[in-house]
């Protein structure tokens, strides 16, 4: 690459950068600090900040598959993806436990797809994308799966875990501050598609020959 | 069954099929029975600001029902469904009508709604769970068409 090429990628990483801590800073302490928290047991608090959390931590993970955030090697950066679909893993449980410990009928009601608030059904997608990406990740480790086949099935799990998260998210009326719900909402839809996009045409520049 | 009941054409041995279509009971929603906690005390009011109200009717004949009790909850910003301060029973007027004055009702698990229920011996038991159209509203109506249990 060349080193105006270089010079300008790593503008980008440090821009996004920034641009991730104030996406994990931002919505949750405005979301810790909502009116809407008032009285509320710290289950239900846990539960909804978790929320926001993993919401936030879509925005990075994309940036990070794809060596857009740091200057590391990309296996370093995948390593650190890796790490981070932990915690957002351990996000998604948080708010799932928070919440069926605040309310046990609301929650079970979400999870056996009959709770009558339309967001809950994208919230269960979301979380069975979720699962089938980790596990597709442990069968990946274990035995191996041909590169296309996984960047096919990789590519379209994560898809739908950002789809229907934004939408989940979106039609929730909570603690988030609307316009930080906006804002990173648009922000974790850039990060998904942009980091396709790139990837695409890193890849099309390397089979040139 | 009584004679009228038999004359308005009741039919069907487990439930009871009524003339009117607009006076069948009221069914339970989905959700209506979270967070209940039965024998809310009867109360004066649960704060201010808000107001919950609605009317009971026996099914079929559609006529008002006095002394009903209505069970109420929601979440508001002393806490949520379960803070014992916001759950509180009412009767019902003359003329079928409830009203409970409450603090604001505020979004819980994504929505600003209510519950109502009617639990007692009388009549089939209702749960229902009102969504408001927004936050900000400063009230919200529920109606229950009861049939004898």
């Amino acid at each position: 690459m060349s080193t105006l090429g270089l010079a300008l990628i790593n503008r980008i990483r440090q821009l996004l950068q920034a641009v991730c801590v104030f996406v994990i800073l931002v919505p949750f302490t405005l979301a810790a600090l909502s009116p809407l928290q008032s009285g509320r047991e710290i289950e239900y608090v846990a539960g909804a900040l978790a929320g926001v959390l993993a919401l936030s931590l879509l925005f990075i993970q994309p940036l990070l598959a794809a060596g857009l955030l740091s200057d590391i090697s990309l296996a370093r950066a995948r390593w650190w993806h890796r790490r981070v679909g932990v915690a957002l893993v351990v996000a998604v449980a948080v708010h799932i436990a928070g919440l069926f410990l605040a309310s046990p009928a609301d929650m079970s009601d979400a999870l056996l797809l009959v709770a009558p608030t339309p967001f809950s059904l994208y919230g269960v997608v979301a979380l069975w994308a979720l699962v089938l990406t980790v596990l597709s990740a442990l069968v990946r480790y274990r035995r191996g799966t041909r590169v296309s086949l996984w960047n096919a099935l990789h590519t379209t799990l994560t898809l739908v875990v950002v789809g229907a998260s934004i939408v989940h998210a979106w039609m929730i009326e909570g603690t988030m501050n609307g316009l930080s719900k906006t804002v990173l909402c648009i922000l974790v839809v850039l990060a998904s598609l942009g980091t396709l996009v790139y990837l695409k045409s890193v890849t099309a520049v390397s089979t040139r020959g | 069954m009584s004679l009228a009941a038999l004359a308005a054409g009741k039919s069907g041995l487990f439930s009871p099929a009524y003339a009117d279509e607009a006076l069948q009971p009221t069914k339970s929603m989905r959700g209506g029975s979270n967070n209940y906690s039965p024998g809310a005390p009867l109360v004066d009011n649960l704060g201010k600001g808000f107001l919950v109200h609605g009317s009971v009717l026996r099914a079929g004949s559609g006529e008002p029902l006095a002394n009903v009790r209505i069970q109420i909850w929601a979440a508001t910003a002393r806490g949520g469904e379960r803070e014992p301060s916001n759950h509180g029973s009412v009767l019902t007027a003359a003329d079928g009508s409830f009203k409970l004055e409450m603090s604001q009702i505020v979004p819980n698990f994504g929505q600003p709604h209510a519950h109502l229920a009617y639990d007692d011996a009388e009549f089939e038991t209702v749960f229902l769970r009102p969504v408001m159209g927004s936050a900000e509203d400063t009230s919200v109506q529920a109606h229950f068409i009861l049939a004898s249990a």
